[in-house]
């Protein structure tokens, strides 16, 4: 059977993962070749980066960073952050990394989705869908979720899928950072409306959320952040919880 | 040892070329059918569409090259496809070493297959070593149907060939290169070969 799988995300600044990960057994835990070695060894079964740096310039830096990473890990990763050309995919990809993820782009031009799909396949393509809900309906924000657009979730999850992404990364802005549960309801609708696999993001706290989410929330992988990076939830603990209780998980 | 990784337009030879060099195993990534029918092992690895990768290979005669080896020949995910009789993308006719076809997954489910899945019904010396039906990692919408070449099982949906073998070629739908320690281990046992 296919497994759920377990996702954490690194944020990348100028090249090293920003302040505030405290990782137990790493000695430098800025470098994220040295934690993405470290995420593998535990049992994650991909990661992402997103590289947050704010200047064109300091990307060249991201690209180098994707080379050391594709060079160090044995499981896929996605990147992203800043994506919004043919050309910053190709680059991308030519550095190693298996798949990349749109976001903000994609809502300003839709045609990126397709000319992607159609140039190196839906299977290297995950669309990042931040969402809130305000005023009774779901609606897809950009800018790390500041900024309303005009579209609703379901009906934008749907187009994404039909324009050719390969999977959906949906965080709930109401639940990020909440440390209190996944958007469960909200990640179902999704994962019935779409016939790609969901990722599901913010709001992980504890281990029951992740079951939840991949039962009631129906996702197909889950991702985390501080949860991970501060160790409060250890990635093999995890899954043998979720294995424990029935979810079909790689151990 | 020379290990060459045959070189056409399908993605993924970066990472297939890291995971060799992770073995302390350097590769040359190459169409020259002199370099290929030389080396000591091929990889032919790939992700992309089915026809133009078929129109590619024999527009530089690699069809013909790659089925007259002898060497220990490993397909990877497309690689795998092609190296079947015939598949539904794009109505492409492969290069018929295995005795299957290749068929879309039903649109009614959730495609691709992404994510990681058990190999089961392993009877291979690729897999040497490894546990019990392990997890190997997957990314593909078309599957290899069930032969008498078929040396392990991967079940979505219906189950389908995971990996096959018949004389000096082998094939496997999964991505060994991104499959952790059990997938470096099917590549280091192939390189023993």
């Amino acid at each position: 059977m296919l497994t759920k799988r377990i996702i954490p995300c690194l944020d990348i600044k100028d090249g090293r993962t920003v302040k505030g990960v405290n990782f137990v057994e790493l000695r430098d835990a800025g470098d994220p070749v040295a934690l993405a070695r470290a995420y593998a060894g535990q049992g994650a079964d991909e990661l992402v980066f997103l590289d947050i740096t704010a200047t064109v310039e300091k990307r060249k830096t991201f690209a180098e960073l994707v080379k050391r990473i594709a060079r160090a890990i044995n499981i896929p990763f996605t990147v992203g952050g800043g994506i919004s050309t043919v050309a910053d995919v190709s680059r991308m990809l030519e550095a190693g990394a298996d798949k990349v993820s749109v976001n903000s782009s994609a809502v300003r031009r839709p045609e990126l989705i397709s000319e992607i799909a159609s140039e190196f396949g839906s299977q290297c393509l995950v669309v990042a869908i931040d969402t809130r809900f305000a005023e009774g309906a779901h609606v897809v924000h950009t800018h790390g979720g500041r900024k309303p657009t005009e579209r609703e979730t379901i009906a934008w999850a749907k187009e994404v899928a039909e324009r050719g992404a390969g999977e959906i990364l949906l965080t709930s802005m109401n639940h990020d950072g909440t440390k209190a549960g996944f958007a469960d309801e909200l990640t179902a609708l999704v994962s019935d409306a779409v016939n790609i696999p969901v990722i599901a993001s913010g709001g992980a706290g504890a281990k029951d959320h992740f079951q939840s989410v991949f039962t009631k929330g129906k996702a197909d992988a889950a991702l985390a952040a501080s949860i991970f990076h501060f160790g409060e939830i250890p990635i093999p603990e995890l899954k043998k919880y979720l294995s424990e209780r029935g979810i079909t998980i790689r151990l | 040892m020379t290990v060459a990784v045959v070189k056409y337009n399908a993605g993924n030879v970066t990472s297939v070329i890291n995971a060799l060099n992770r073995l302390g195993v350097d590769s040359v990534l190459t169409d020259d059918p002199d370099v290929l029918r030389k080396a000591d092992k091929v990889i032919f690895p790939g992700q992309g569409e089915a026809s133009s990768a078929m129109k590619y290979l024999k527009s530089r005669g690699l069809d013909e090259v790659i089925k007259s080896l002898k060497q220990p020949f490993l397909g990877i995910c497309l690689g795998l496809q092609l190296l079947c009789k015939h598949t539904e993308e794009g109505n492409t006719d492969c290069l018929g070493i295995f005795d299957v076809d290749v068929k879309r997954f039903p649109p009614m489910h959730k495609v691709p297959h992404m994510g990681w899945n058990h190999l089961t019904q392993m009877n291979s010396p690729l897999f040497d070593g490894l546990p019990a039906e392990p997890f190997f990692y997957y990314v593909h919408s078309y599957f290899a149907e069930l032969g008498k070449e078929t040396v392990a099982r991967t079940d979505y949906i219906s189950e389908f060939s995971a990996v096959l073998q018949k004389e000096n070629f082998y094939a496997i739908q999964a991505h060994p290169e991104k499959s952790g320690e059990d997938g470096s281990l099917l590549l280091k046992n192939f390189l023993n070969f």
